[in-house]
């Protein structure tokens, strides 16, 4: 489904990575290992769309993702370092809009059901600036449990600042959205295991070349 | 996707009303440079009379300028920006939503103050309805093309001052027809055709301004 050929990244004047092929199919998980500032976020700004590489591409279904653009956009979950929390607003408002922005409605029940699963709803109704950054990080993630049908995740570092129940509960939700065929990306520096049956690894190794 | 622009601007405009003191400081702004002129100048009826309808626009323009740092810079610093990039909606689409609440809450309060302002320059009644309708053509206009420099400022160290120079100079067509307006009734020819050409403006503004100001929003996350 997700096919990248000869990509190079380039920050500054240093080539992070070059040449650098992978494919990832529905029902297959990837994890982007490698050590800070070895381009992991780079990587996976690339695969979504954000990044254009200096040199190689990357295909949807056989289409570059730069032309297929919204059609494309509308298949991806992309949780990124930034939570994409608004600090005036409440959990359920943020969660709300973020489904907004991507075209899925959530009934008021549904986003309920979703800040349950992370162990947020006690916190709904009160603004997300008294919320910790733990607390922040679950609302971001609280998108995942309301996107089942979306058949690419791309999430750069998921697990910074959660707890042990909360990694659990991530890795479930991967876990299970892997199950169902769906091809989630991820980079992470807590080794785990989360259950798949393809499970890939790029080691993108020490950064400094 | 009409569904996601409305909520877009919901959005916005939930934040502006719990974020009340961004928007009055604007507002106290605009009230305070266009006080400022009766005192500066002296109280001469005829002077104040003449240079009226240009303090109010030029002040306006200030006021929605001031005003233009906040439309991406929020979003971009916490990332919602991003999943804007990502989303199933057009960008360009997303940009016109939020320029669209910017002026709604930037923007329209200034017009609505305007004839009470007019009144400490002892500008005629019957032109404070030309005065309201210029700038109800003018600053959406200026709402619009501001976002082009604001998504193009957008992180830069210094982008305040760096974005009054790029977007200043775009503003004098509209502030050149939208004062002249007040004149030309003055002069007993009618604004009319001033405010069509405003509206045409405004209509070309629209048109095009926002997907300028998503393709440098890409740029910008690059």
């Amino acid at each position: 489904m997700l096919d990248a050929a000869g990509l190079r990244c380039v920050r500054g004047e240093r080539t992070l990575f070059s040449g650098l092929d992978l494919t990832l199919r529905g029902g297959e998980l990837l994890r982007i290992a490698g050590a800070n500032g070895s381009g992991k976020t780079s990587l996976l700004r690339m695969l979504c769309g954000l990044l254009a590489p200096v040199e190689g591409s990357v295909r949807w279904q056989g289409e570059d993702i730069r032309r297929l653009r919204e059609a494309f956009w509308s298949q991806l979950v992309y949780v990124g370092h930034a939570n994409a929390i608004k600090d005036d607003l409440t959990a359920a408002e943020n969660l709300a809009i973020s489904c907004a922005l991507h075209g899925q409605g959530g009934t008021a029940r549904q986003l309920r059901a979703a800040l349950e699963r992370l162990g947020v709803a006690a916190s709904e109704r009160e603004p997300a600036r008294v919320l910790s950054q733990g607390q922040r990080r679950r609302v971001a993630l609280a998108r995942l449990a309301l996107s089942p049908q979306a058949p690419l995740w791309i999430l750069d570092e998921p697990f910074t600042a959660l707890d042990a129940g909360a990694v659990a509960i991530v890795r479930e939700l991967i876990a299970e959205r892997v199950a169902r065929g769906a091809a989630v990306a991820y980079t992470t520096h807590v080794e785990l295991d989360i259950a798949a049956a393809v499970a890939l690894r790029i080691d993108l190794g020490a950064g400094l070349r | 996707m009409l569904e996601t622009l409305r909520w877009v601007v919901y959005r916005d405009l939930l934040l502006a009303m719990r974020r009340r003191s961004d928007v009055l400081t604007i507002l106290l702004f605009f009230v305070i440079v266009v006080s400022l002129f009766p005192l500066g100048v002296g109280p001469e009826p005829a002077m104040l009379r003449t240079i009226a309808p240009g303090v109010i626009w030029v002040a306006a323009l200030l006021a929605s300028m001031l005003a233009l740092g906040r439309v991406f810079a929020l979003d971009h610093a916490d990332g919602t920006l991003e999943q804007m990039l990502l989303g199933a909606t057009p960008l360009g689409a997303i940009v016109a939503a939020k320029v669209l609440a910017h002026w709604v809450v930037t923007g329209l309060p200034l017009v609505l103050l305007a004839p009470v302002l007019a009144l400490q320059f002892d500008l005629p009644q019957q032109f404070l309805g030309d005065l309201m309708l210029s700038l109800l053509l003018g600053t959406p206009a200026l709402s619009l093309i501001g976002a082009i420099g604001a998504a193009l400022t957008l992180g830069l160290r210094g982008g305040g001052a760096l974005l009054a120079l790029l977007v200043l100079p775009l503003y004098i067509p509209v502030l050149v027809v939208g004062a002249g307006a007040l004149d030309a009734a003055a002069a007993g020819l009618g604004a009319g055709a001033h405010l069509l050409l405003l509206g045409a403006f405004l209509v070309m503004a629209g048109a095009f301004a926002p997907w300028v100001a998503a393709v440098a929003l890409r740029i910008a996350h690059e």
